[in-house]
């Protein structure tokens, strides 16, 4: 690292003294990369502690105050071969707090459903031999003491959502499961007072128990792809150049304020939203607004975050910093695409405002049915509640979750990182894709177009000459060297290019004034992405654009036959549009639309019933993923547009696209049939309890019976799994222990 | 059957012990890290540096 970052912003200071920062870590593959971070950083004087988490790749570190400064610790991990940026960890606190809770009660579930599985299994036994009553009884009171206090307390995530279901007025899955474990308890105590030989503490337990561990491990899997995310956006290292009375210290970005005065060099992202104080320059503004043509800023113009600087030095006064960095006319449609968006009602929620009146219905009738055939009270009562028991879905509360769990890890194996819980279900439902062109079908950085046309050697030579410089165009013919060591002795001269003199000529590039070449007509048409190269006397024009991704082509091809109506729908200029619609075989486009109308094409394909995936990147497309049925962004998007993105995929291909429907598609499809060996399940089990043949044995066969096979056809969403180095595992580097370690 | 009288409150105290030391250890943070944990095991942290 060239100069020295300020990361104060990330230390937390503790009550004892010592100071504390977690860093996000690149490159850790094995047990030994453990060891060798852990022994390092415990060599550095004045460091307490650091704790390397395997899980998701996070550092703690611990040490004295004042005795270490955070900048050595990056630096010494980069001396050893890591890459690691600080992290700022506040927002999953609360769901690290929830899953402790869940498991806390997963815990509390499975102590109280084996105990009383014990007593139970004696009392089955005992009825079919020499059990006395008073044995009996004193096992159900015990069975009662175990169940009550459990159940209160492992039942809480149930009824509270149960609870706040119906103050809404609405039904859901949560409902008749509180339902069905209250009556089981109260009808066991009933039964147990009276000295009956029937209690189904078990069942109520068991059912807690089973439903608690489906939702644990959604939670789970939930935590590990946002904390992969988390590492990801943290590793992108964002920095500022701040001026503090004419010093300029490099701080992280998340540590701007308002009111900050910020420089901002040649070849860099333009940090936060700001107002243009000196410095006039041409910007690259295509992460923002789509549009990749430049644009001419000089002061008192403002500038937007994400915004690429080309060529002058900038300073500006930062507006609004960090989270709140946008624009004001985003902001407003936001608001106004989340005010409009509907509630999605889940499978498991729709299945279950059909199923509860359903049941709740049977039991009522079973109840009068028996009293009408002359069962008296007491039988037609416990017949009707143990319909309700054998009704309670257990298999129908496993049948969506469990599916998510899995579905959820194959996406993440294959480069789309989930972050809604309900994503899988609207993405399978899509019939409709609508792209942005700049940065998502197209690579977010330009590249060299006509790398073919020129002579491999001297392509070599101006690519690692272009190592050299930051300039956004020679980083495109940089990206083209094979050798990444740069060139010995280049000079850059701001405005111009870069020179050096290799292999005893002097090597040029930049302008091509300054190369001394003139252009073309037709090259000088586009000279705001043309880059010139001389070496003695051999000269080359590059031309540099934004080029597709490698497999958008095919992917395209693939969705179209999946029976999706692919459109595309950009800010850039109609002309750039037109020539991606017709590489990619896309006849329906528009080009040079603003957020509201991409907004209002949104609200036009959903009033005609369609359901519409929205891939986008640019904070222009920030309302549009809010506004659409199920959002994509690729990685690179700008903050603000992913945190509006259902779900993230990463690398350089738009596979993850094709893969994110196809598991969805195979997820929901797995979803509906095990709704429907729910429902089989309920035909065989309802008529035999509404005959009044259900023992307690038979109640906890059948409802662990059909929750183990709702499950096991849950594992099927996975599919095949990629094997170890093949291209989609490649794609999660920072997760998955896969190849050899330095 | 009097057996039974200290044959429950054992079981029950048992199955409280574990229960007890589940939540400890989940309080002691040693859920956070399940896979680092697989592989601490093998390192040799606790020898001298040999």
């Amino acid at each position: 690292m060239a100069e020295a970052v300020d990361f104060s912003a990330f230390v937390t200071a503790r009550p004892d003294g010592a100071c504390e920062m977690q860093l996000a870590v690149e490159g850790v593959h094995c047990a030994g990369c453990m060891a060798k971070i852990e022994r390092t950083l415990g060599t550095m004087p004045g460091v307490t502690n650091a704790r390397l988490n395997f899980t998701n790749r996070r550092l703690t570190v611990d040490w004295r105050k004042g005795e270490v400064e955070p900048g050595a610790i990056v630096e010494k991990l980069e001396t050893i071969g890591y890459r690691a940026h600080p992290f700022a960890h506040a927002a999953e606190d609360e769901e690290a707090r929830q899953a402790a809770f869940l498991l806390r009660c997963l815990a509390v579930a499975g102590f109280a459903a084996m105990n009383i599985m014990l007593l139970s299994v004696s009392v089955w036994s005992g009825n079919f031999t020499d059990i006395t009553p008073e044995t009996r009884d004193f096992f159900h009171w015990l069975s009662a003491l175990i169940a009550l206090p459990a159940a209160a307390y492992a039942g809480q995530p149930f009824f509270r959502s149960a609870l706040n279901a119906l103050r809404h007025r609405s039904l859901n899955m949560d409902v008749p499961i509180s339902l069905g474990v209250l009556l089981a308890l109260g009808l066991s105590v009933f039964e147990t007072a009276i000295s009956a030989r029937h209690a189904y503490f078990d069942s109520a337990v068991m059912l807690l128990f089973f439903l608690l561990a489906g939702r644990y491990l959604d939670l789970l899997m939930r935590k590990k792809t946002r904390a992969l995310a988390g590492n990801i956006s943290a590793l992108k290292a964002e920095v500022a150049h701040r001026l503090e009375g004419g010093r300029v210290t490099t701080v992280p970005v998340v540590a701007l304020r308002p009111d900050d005065e910020i420089m901002v060099k040649p070849g860099e992202r333009v940090p936060a939203d700001g107002v243009l104080l000196a410095g006039t320059s041409e910007i690259d503004e295509s992460l923002v607004t789509g549009e990749t043509a430049l644009k001419r800023v000089q002061p008192g113009d403002a500038v937007y975050s994400g915004s690429m600087n080309f060529d002058g030095a900038l300073t500006l006064r930062v507006t609004a910093a960090g989270e709140r960095s946008l624009l004001g006319e985003v902001e407003r449609l936001l608001e106004v695409a989340n005010a409009r968006r509907s509630k999605y009602l889940r499978l498991a929620d729709r299945a279950a405002q059909l199923y509860a009146p359903m049941v709740h219905l049977t039991a009522a009738l079973t109840l009068f049915g028996w009293l009408a055939f002359g069962g008296g009270w007491h039988m037609s009562i416990v017949t009707a509640i143990t319909v309700l028991i054998i009704t309670c879905p257990c298999a129908l509360a496993l049948a969506v979750p469990a599916v998510q769990v899995v579905a959820t890890g194959a996406l993440f194996r294959s480069g789309v990182l989930l972050f809604s819980g309900d994503a899988v279900e609207r993405l399978a439902e899509a019939d409709t894709v609508v792209f942005d062109k700049t940065g998502t079908l197209t690579l977010p950085e330009p590249r060299l177009a006509n790398a073919r046309d020129i002579a491999p050697d001297l392509l070599e030579t101006a690519a690692r000459l272009a190592l050299a410089s930051r300039h956004p165009l020679a980083k495109a013919v940089a990206r083209e060297s094979q050798d990444k060591r740069p060139v010995a002795g280049a000079v850059e001269e701001p405005g111009s290019g870069v020179r050096a003199t290799i292999d005893g000529a002097e090597a040029r590039l930049g302008s091509p004034a300054f190369c001394g070449i003139d252009l073309s007509a037709a090259e000088q048409a586009e000279a705001n992405s043309v880059i010139a190269f001389r070496h003695g006397a051999r000269t080359a024009v590059f031309q540099v654009r934004q080029t597709l991704r490698s497999d958008a082509a095919s992917v395209i091809v693939a969705l179209q036959a999946k029976g999706l109506d692919v459109r595309i729908l950009s800010g850039d200029r109609n002309e750039a549009v037109a020539e991606v619609a017709a590489a990619l075989g896309v006849a329906d486009w528009r080009g040079g639309i603003k957020p509201a109308e991409k907004i209002a094409v949104l609200e036009e394909l959903k009033a005609g019933g369609r359901k519409v995936l929205m891939v986008g990147d640019g904070l222009n497309d920030a309302p549009a993923l809010a506004a659409a049925a199920v959002s994509l962004s690729p990685i690179t998007a700008a903050d603000l547009t992913q945190a509006q993105a259902d779900a993230v995929f990463l690398g350089e291909r738009l596979q993850p696209v094709l893969d994110g429907v196809e598991v969805a598609r195979r997820a929901r499809r797995l979803m509906q049939q095990n709704l429907w060996l729910a429902v089989i399940y309920n035909a065989i089990a309802v008529p035999i309890a509404i005959a009044g043949l259900v023992t307690p044995l038979i109640a906890a066969l059948a409802m662990s019976g059909s929750s183990i096979l709702v499950t096991l056809n849950a594992l099927r969403a996975g599919g095949r799994r990629p094997a170890p180095g093949e291209q989609a595992a490649q794609e999660v580097p920072a997760m998955l222990p896969i190849g050899a370690c330095h | 059957m009097d057996v039974l009288v200290f044959l429950v409150p054992v079981a029950l105290g048992l199955g409280l012990i574990g229960l007890a030391a589940f939540f400890w250890s989940l309080n002691n943070r040693q859920y956070e890290d399940l896979e680092g944990a697989s592989l601490r095991v093998l390192s040799d942290d606790d020898l001298p540096d040999a």
